[in-house]
């Protein structure tokens, strides 16, 4: 099959791409470059020092067709700042995502918010008068559920840190 | 090792000269003063242009007739922008360049400082690498990395944004840190399997071509090529850029392929068995079409750019290493098939249809360049310009050797052709070194005129004057239904009177007669620059040509008789 055919929409999935990169000014926008010159959203990123702190950590997830993102992998191989960039759409790997969500909320409402998030195992972290702000943890699936659980209270803000992920294992991520 | 103080510009022009730099091409302003009084007092030598771009095109030209890194230096802002036309044409053929910005003092940095511009943003997209240094004692590890990173793999350029107070910052520099670059990793060898495959592959072949890039020139797989072509006996095509990779009066030669390539590579290319190239990227003006590219035949491809691998079309076999290694193992591994009937069928398409153009009639392009051709040293550098007179160039002018022909290719910049000479020629001093140029492309950067009479660089400046921007001339002819629109080069100075007010040499030919007599003295004069005005006939067009996007089975090898559609493929 020949890159230039009709983009095949089968192939338009999201992809968890992780990155061990140099931790330097300008290495997230040569990152960047690499997906927007090829027209790929990213949907969420996470950066932060590794283990070594001359090194960052990144976890990219982004949508678009699967050809154009293995070029886009090649790619950021390339990058002089990036150690190693991976493609971990179909590995086993731990994932997480974080999320905190303020709801507007009347003191009798409360018990029963609480009793949806306790489901959820989330914790709240700040209450006042007209609000409170509850935490969770899971994978993305889990937090998207939740979400949707709240829609059915007034949701004042979501705040979510993207998907952070690590090779189960011995292998490295 | 030196444990003086001295300026972080002092360094970087000693570090850069540690690692053989030459020649530093460049223009000066508020910024990047330091560098130029440090330029003072060091043995490479500066060469004052007209204008930054010419600067890049210079330091491009050196680079790729030595193999060695260019070296330019420009100031902040305006000069840096101006820089950037060359970033895109060496990073697009693989040219490596360094490109010293002179830059506003930190704390001004994103204060809109007078003559600040965000370089590094700016050309993110046009640079292997870049550098913004921020702290005096990164300067010798910056400058060995910036080197190794242009030299190195495939080469590139890389840009070091130098803000003045860094420059002019007092230390004590130690040029025997070791670079830190865990990213980077310039592959050699490739798997041995994918070897073993390419050369069964081979064996079986009936009807294969090796296609030659500038690839297998930057890793000096030349003479490993011409061993793998004769002992196969496979008949071989180059890009534009990997004329020379193949000695073009071989017998196996078949000379260009692609848009305006000779019609036998072309026809090579559309009816052989198996296609294998060496450090070539498969560009969209060689396969036309993707989707039906020499679609029943095997396809190999050895590069050292792992990104390429599949982009444009899927191979069977992909040889991950530099070229000359991958090729020298496939030597080792080879064993001859059965190709002579083939070669034969490339020889007589060699012979049944040959470059042509009508004799009679007015000067034609072509003809100038068929009689150069047999007037050129074997080993003259030629460099040219963007448009017919560069495909034409390439038609007629036989290349023998690497590193002797130089054109923008991926970028296609017009003005390239005449600074980069200047860069080749002090690359290759007492080498024939020649530009090809068009009268529009020559005007963008004929400013350097006033810098080739300052160096007495002996560069020939042949100008094909068509009095029109021809090649987009040639696409409104068949395209637009000779819709000619801004195309005019009325207005064109007389290029005698203007080489007259450089003090510069210059020749005229107006009729097929003076063609041989006119070249031959111009290429005798050697006291300095020249130039050589050939008006030539207005509206001839180059063929063969197979329209952008097109199989080439459409290959024109003249003028069509009916009206064309708009190609589909992009230029
Ligand atoms: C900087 C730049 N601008 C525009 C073009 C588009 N272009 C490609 S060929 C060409 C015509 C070149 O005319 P000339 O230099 O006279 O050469 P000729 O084609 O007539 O031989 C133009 C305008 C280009 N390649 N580069």
């Amino acid at each position: 099959m020949h890159l230039r055919e009709v983009p095949d929409m089968k192939n338009n999935n999201q992809h968890t791409i992780s990155l061990l990169v140099n931790n330097k000014p300008g290495v997230l926008i040569r990152i960047a470059l690499v997906f927007a010159r090829r027209g790929y959203n990213i949907d969420s990123l996470v950066v932060s020092p590794a283990n070594d702190s001359s090194f960052s950590r990144m976890t990219i997830t982004a949508t678009g067709e699967v050809k154009t993102l293995e070029q886009i992998i090649k790619q950021l191989n390339k990058v002089v700042d990036v150690i190693h960039a991976t493609d971990h759409t179909d590995d086993v790997v731990v994932e997480r995502e974080l999320v905190l969500i303020k709801l507007s909320i009347q003191p009798e409402q409360r018990s029963e918010v609480l009793q949806v998030t306790d489901h959820f195992k989330c914790q709240s972290v700040d209450i006042s008068k007209d609000t409170l702000t509850i935490e969770s943890t899971g994978s993305t699936e889990k937090i998207d559920a939740l979400v949707t659980m709240m829609q059915d209270y007034s949701i004042m803000e979501v705040v979510r840190t993207g998907k952070v992920l690590m090779s189960r294992g011995l292998t490295a991520t | 090792m030196t444990t003086n103080t001295m300026t972080g510009a002092q360094a970087i022009i000693e570090s850069l000269q540690m690692q053989g730099v030459e020649y530093i091409f460049g223009y000066p302003g508020g910024a990047n003063m330091p560098i130029f009084d440090a330029l003072l007092d060091s043995p490479i030598q500066l060469v004052l242009t007209r204008h930054e771009q010419g600067a890049t095109h210079m330091a491009d030209g050196y680079a790729r007739a030595t193999g060695k890194a260019g070296v330019a230096l420009v100031t902040s802002g305006p000069g840096a922008t101006n820089a950037i036309t060359g970033l895109l044409t060496a990073h697009m053929d693989s040219a490596p360049m360094i490109v010293l910005c002179g830059q506003t003092i930190t704390p001004n940095l994103g204060m809109d400082a007078f003559q600040e511009a965000d370089v590094s943003g700016i050309s993110f997209a046009v640079v292997k690498h870049s550098y913004l240094l921020k702290d005096v004692e990164d300067v010798p590890r910056v400058c060995k990395e910036a080197l190794h990173i242009a030299e190195s793999g495939r080469p590139g350029p890389v840009l070091i944004d130098i803000p003045k107070d860094i420059s002019s910052a007092q230390f004590t520099p130690d040029f025997s840190v070791d670079m830190d670059l865990p990213g980077y990793v310039i592959p050699e060898k490739a798997y041995s399997a994918d070897v073993q495959a390419i050369a069964d592959l081979l064996q079986d072949a009936k009807k294969p071509v090796l296609l030659i890039g500038q690839g297998a020139i930057i890793s000096n797989a030349t003479r490993a090529i011409k061993i793998l072509a004769e002992k196969m006996q496979i008949p071989v095509v180059t890009t534009l850029l990997g004329k020379g990779a193949f000695p073009e009066r071989h017998d196996l030669s078949l000379g260009m392929l692609g848009m305006h390539g000779t019609p036998y590579a072309n026809f090579a290319v559309k009816d052989c068995d198996l296609i294998m190239s060496i450090g070539s990227r498969w560009d969209d003006r060689i396969i036309g079409n993707p989707n039906t590219f020499c679609k029943d035949a095997k396809k190999i491809h050895v590069d050292i750019d792992l990104a390429e691998k599949n982009k444009m079309i899927k191979v069977d076999v992909f040889a991950h290493g530099d070229a000359r290694l991958v090729i020298e193992e496939l030597n080792t591994l080879i064993r001859p098939g059965d190709t002579a009937k083939w070669v034969k069928e490339c020889q007589r398409n060699k012979k049944k249809y040959p470059l042509k153009y009508r004799k009679q009639g007015g000067l034609k392009a072509e003809f100038v360049l068929d009689v150069l051709d047999n007037l050129l040293e074997e080993d003259a550098i030629i460099t040219t310009d963007v448009g017919q007179h560069q495909m034409w160039a390439a038609q007629f002018l036989k290349t023998s050797n690497p590193r002797n022909w130089i054109s923008s290719g991926g970028a296609g910049t017009m003005g390239f052709g005449f600074p980069s000479a200047i860069g080749a020629q002090l690359g290759a001093p007492g080498r024939q070194t020649l530009t090809v140029v068009g009268d529009g492309g020559f005007q963008m950067t004929m400013c350097e005129m006033s810098t080739a009479m300052l160096q007495k660089t002996p560069v020939k400046i042949l100008i094909l004057d068509n009095k029109y921007l021809g090649m987009v001339r040639q696409w409104q002819d068949l395209f637009f239904e000779k819709r000619y629109a801004g195309v005019d080069m009325e207005g064109n100075p007389d290029f005698i009177k203007l080489a007259n007010s450089f003090g510069m040499k210059s020749f005229r030919i107006r009729r097929n007669a003076d063609v041989e007599r006119v070249l031959k003295e111009a290429l005798e004069y050697n006291d300095g620059p020249c130039l050589i005005w050939a008006e030539v006939e207005k509206e001839d067009n180059v063929y063969p040509m197979i329209p952008s996007g097109l199989d080439y089975s459409e290959m024109l090898l003249e003028r069509p008789k009916e009206k064309m559609d708009a190609p589909p493929g992009s230029t």
